[in-house]
């Protein structure tokens, strides 16, 4: 599509695509720590079922995945890992970072062995504050994602400044509206 | 001529297939395989080195400390209240379990203790988180084996114990509750008759899982007979809780020593196994979890009425002295060595956790084992990575 080459999409394309890519999202779950169990119970469980979002949870493999839950405690030992994988998730590829711990250090802000945060290492979309965080929490850090990605320019993400160019605030679960 | 050629080739096939069944002269080379550090079967970031034999394990080392967050060094930099906010993230599914001892240990050293009705609903919330971790490991341990339904089956229900913990003590997940001398707060209007709704929803989940799962013949044939440790090997290597018992060693410390909590006013019983295969130990927790049920509601029915905090000083400030209390965590026996110089926060805190132990038998029960046992065996150890690298 050579319209698409160009970054130049018509309105009604954009946001068929874009309704397409929010409501198929293919999330990697990345379970550190405790959070990961809230994580499981908003993603397994029967009681928040996270399908009926149009959320997937199953990738193998992050090379299958849209989007990457970071939930948990990451140590400077796992850190090395997460950057390899994220680096192996194709493009256009979205973060949410579950839990203080991932968020900021959490509880360990002053240990010797915690990384302060994974936007150290990664960009972060999303941030959702708690320890743990709830799991309605958890879904709603999805479906504002969902909302973004509805109103994002395709063209420039295809263009390839997807992450660099268009320089945004990140969304905080409970943080105000979004944009 | 083309016949005899045939049948020559065909008797060199046979002669082949023989050799292959009988694992003659069939040289295999070694692989080493890595399963970790984020892999859904290790309940966490563990990462298991095995080399691999054809199909079989010939070695095995686990690598820990993909989560090792500093605890004992950070509880020296608390204070005495702050540190249970830091522990009940040890073990992350028992979260209440991992506090109690801890303020044994500060209550020992400070020499007060708290009043009955805190010591009975301290030991109701410790076995309710029992009861939240083993049901999840009983819905996770059919996933490990490929079935998938015991897991929805274990969240759903795990969520009405959730909800009561919650309602308590205000955390969902990490209730931070239990306080020098006593309790935070007393119990809300309505929760006693509210727990034993659930404690029966509870054990029909077990006799769920016993019928769906324990009497599948495909679930028995992949468990039973596969890594067994011996009584005698598992006291070597420190196993403690349900993997000690399924060896067919009676040693429980809830019954075992004499701590204030109100285990010796119920009547309840300490499950064994002779077997110490992987099924005995999966059948050991199934166990616990209905007799957990059974526990609680005997204590609800007795619990006494009166204060639920001692008198405490405003500032807590423990006085000189070392202290160790131990008690039957969810997945073993979890203890707390607490030296304190006099100021507000300890001195120096080795933690003792069960998982820990539990898992330095994996090199040895591993070995010999086929690869699809491996999962199995390791789903049945049941360790949880926050307290294994703490
Ligand atoms: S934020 Fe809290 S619950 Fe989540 S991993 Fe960290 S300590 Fe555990």
């Amino acid at each position: 599509m050579g319209l698409v080459d160009k970054g130049r999409l018509p309105k009604p394309l954009t946001t068929l695509f874009n309704m397409g890519r929010s409501y198929s999202l293919w999330v990697y779950q990345w379970g550190l720590a405790c959070c990961a169990i809230e994580m499981g119970a908003a993603f397994g469980s029967p009681r928040y079922d996270v399908m009926r979002l149009g959320v997937i949870p199953l990738p193998a493999s992050p090379r299958q995945a849209d989007l990457v839950v970071i939930s948990g405690t990451v140590t400077d030992k796992m850190a090395p890992s997460i950057k390899r994988l994220y680096e192996q998730m194709p493009e256009p590829k979205y973060v949410i970072s579950m839990g203080s711990c991932a968020n900021c250090g959490g509880p360990y802000w002053d240990s010797y062995s915690v990384t302060k945060g994974i936007d150290q290492i990664i960009p972060v979309d999303v941030y959702v504050p708690g320890c743990p965080p709830r799991p309605e929490a958890l879904l709603e850090g999805v479906v504002l994602l969902q909302q973004r990605i509805k109103n994002e320019d395709m063209g420039a993400r295809w263009r390839g400044e997807g992450t660099k160019a268009i320089v945004r605030e990140p969304i905080v679960v409970g943080g105000g509206p979004v944009e | 001529m083309t016949d005899l050629a045939d049948r020559q080739k065909l008797s060199y096939i046979a002669a082949q297939a023989a050799d292959a069944r009988l694992n003659v002269e069939l040289e295999t080379e070694g692989m080493t395989l890595n399963i970790g550090p984020q892999h859904p079967a290790t309940h966490g970031t563990l990462r298991i080195i095995v080399r691999l034999d054809g199909e079989q394990v010939v070695w095995a080392e686990p690598s820990a400390g993909y989560m090792h967050r500093g605890y004992e060094k950070l509880t020296e930099v608390r204070t005495f209240p702050q540190v249970t906010a830091l522990v009940n993230r040890i073990d992350w599914l028992g979260s209440f379990a991992n506090e109690v001892p801890f303020i044994l240990a500060a209550e020992q050293l400070m020499d007060i203790e708290a009043p009955p009705r805190a010591q009975w609903i301290r030991t109701i919330l410790f076995e309710l988180s029992r009861i939240a971790n083993v049901s999840l490991f009983l819905g996770d341990l059919g996933v490990q084996l490929g079935a998938v339904t015991p897991v929805f089956m274990a969240f759903r229900d795990r969520e009405y114990v959730l909800n009561l913990i919650e309602s308590a003590t205000g955390g969902r997940f990490h209730p931070n509750f239990d306080r020098i001398g006593g309790l935070k707060d007393d119990l809300p209007a309505g929760w006693i008759a509210e727990t034993k709704q659930v404690m029966k929803k509870l054990r029909n989940f077990c006799d769920e899982i016993e019928n769906l799962l324990f009497g599948n013949e495909i679930f028995q044939s992949r468990l039973r007979g596969i890594g067994v440790i011996p009584a005698d090997v598992a006291k070597q290597y420190g196993l403690s809780g349900a993997n000690l018992r399924a060896s067919g060693v009676d040693w429980d410390l809830r019954r075992d020593q004499k701590l204030p909590l109100a285990y010796d006013k119920v009547d309840w019983k300490v499950w064994t196994h002779p077997d110490g295969d992987s099924f005995a130990r999966c059948w050991i927790r199934l166990q616990e979890t209905r007799e957990a049920t059974h526990i609680v509601d005997q204590l609800l029915d007795g619990i006494p009425s009166g204060p639920i905090m001692a008198k405490v000083p405003r500032i807590i400030k423990v006085p000189e002295g070392e202290a160790w209390v131990s008690t039957e965590n969810p997945l073993g026996e979890m203890g707390y060595y607490v030296v304190s110089k006099g100021d507000l926060g300890p001195f120096r805190v080795k933690i003792r956790s069960a998982s820990f132990n539990n898992i330095s038998i994996v090199p040895w029960v591993l070995r010999g084992v086929y690869v699809p046992d491996v999962i199995s065996i390791l789903a049945s150890l049941y360790f949880i990575l926050g307290d294994i690298d703490r």
